[in-house]
């Protein structure tokens, strides 16, 4: 007997099991007032010199962090950020080009989430694949370095439409290269109106007490922009 | 380059959905996608294809629906679609915004079956809660008034 063909209504999402599981990251993550925020941006933007110096430095300051960064391969990252004494964890993602919310949930076994004040995620560096999905972070911040050119944001809009804030970085070289400020804010500015943008050297140091600040008042009151 | 990975979930949602239709075949997938979801088409439609191989999808469509960003202007108190990514801004007016309506779906939205033989009844009854089964030419359209 031969049947019809019939359309069946399905109406999911297919990050629906990532979207879920984020949730549940997010919950818990509120739960045990710990303030999540994660790195996003292309491979060799600055993720690691800045997040070595932010532990370093909010540590200083009596804060409590630790850190997860995902890479492909090595542990060099992670071999890197332990120098600031913060418990840090590498997750190694093989060929997979992002971290998604259940590689950060099996990162964190056997972690006292309660014990943190505030958790870095740096993301594996990619411009694209890392916006699709929700690691349960309270605030997701994109770099971008001055050698990568002003109209980086134009290239890559989905990225930052998703974060909330960025950072440009590597300010010491801006001359170097002669990097055109307004110019890179006005793509910004087009890709995401109205997003905060904050201009910083992990290297001089310049510009990093205004982002520490930034930082303390999301960690202070742990809810995102 | 995380295409791969997309398709194969949706392998896997729609593996699960027609198995519990008793095994029917798949004739193919709906998909809407939003420039904003960060998954490139092409890439996705190569994926679909090449994951599909010795699963119980094999042979099937992936069908794509291409969703435009639409914004909300808050000048124009209106939803207005944006022409390009690349500027946010309300094309009427001008006016920036940042208020996104649609764009970032990545939504599977029907899927078109057929039964293998005469488990026709059987199947029926096992119908999810909240899954409707309707006759559609375009199930994008039919959805939408449905869902109206």
């Amino acid at each position: 007997m031969s049947t019809q063909p019939r359309l069946v209504e399905v109406r999911q999402n297919v990050l629906k099991q990532n979207d879920v599981l984020a949730r549940a990251l997010r919950k818990r993550f509120e739960a045990a007032g710990v303030c999540v925020v994660s790195l996003v941006s292309s491979p060799g933007a600055g993720k690691t010199t800045l997040l070595e110096q932010t532990l370093t430095r909010l540590r200083a300051s009596g804060c409590r962090v630790a850190a997860l960064v995902g890479d492909l391969a090595t542990e060099n990252d992670a071999a890197r950020l332990a120098r600031s004494q913060a418990p840090v964890k590498q997750i190694i993602t093989g060929t997979v080009c992002h971290l998604d919310a259940d590689m950060v949930e099996r990162a964190l076994e056997n972690w006292e989430l309660k014990d943190l004040d505030c958790l870095f995620i740096e993301n594996v560096g990619n411009m694209v694949c890392p916006s699709s999905y929700d690691l349960g972070e309270n605030l997701r911040i994109v770099l971008m370095s001055v050698t990568e050119g002003e109209d980086k944001p134009l290239k890559y809009p989905t990225i930052f439409n998703t974060a909330d804030v960025a950072l440009l970085t590597k300010m010491d070289l801006a001359a170097a290269v002669e990097f055109d400020l307004s110019a890179a804010h006005d793509s910004i500015q087009s890709v995401r109106p109205g997003m905060q943008v904050l201009e910083l050297s992990a290297k001089t140091g310049a510009g990093m007490d205004e982002y520490l600040q930034f930082l303390e008042l999301h960690i202070g009151s742990g809810v995102a922009v | 380059m995380h295409e791969l990975s997309i398709a194969l979930s949706m392998i896997e949602m729609a593996t699960e959905e027609a198995r519990r239709r008793g095994g029917v075949r798949v004739i193919s997938l709906h998909l809407k996608l939003g420039p904003l979801s960060g998954v490139v088409k092409d890439a996705l439609l190569f994926s679909y294809e090449v994951a599909c191989n010795g699963t119980l999808l094999e042979g099937s469509r992936l069908v794509i629906e291409d969703v435009p960003v639409v914004i909300y202007c808050e000048e124009c108190r209106a939803e207005r679609q944006l022409g390009s990514i690349q500027r946010f801004c309300c094309p009427v007016c001008g006016t920036l915004t940042s208020d996104v309506v649609r764009g970032r779906e990545l939504e599977f939205v029907a899927m078109e079956i057929e039964e293998r033989d005469e488990t026709d009844e059987i199947v029926n009854t096992h119908r999810t809660e909240g899954i409707k089964a309707i006759t559609a030419t375009d199930p994008f359209r039919q959805f939408e008034e449905v869902a109206r």
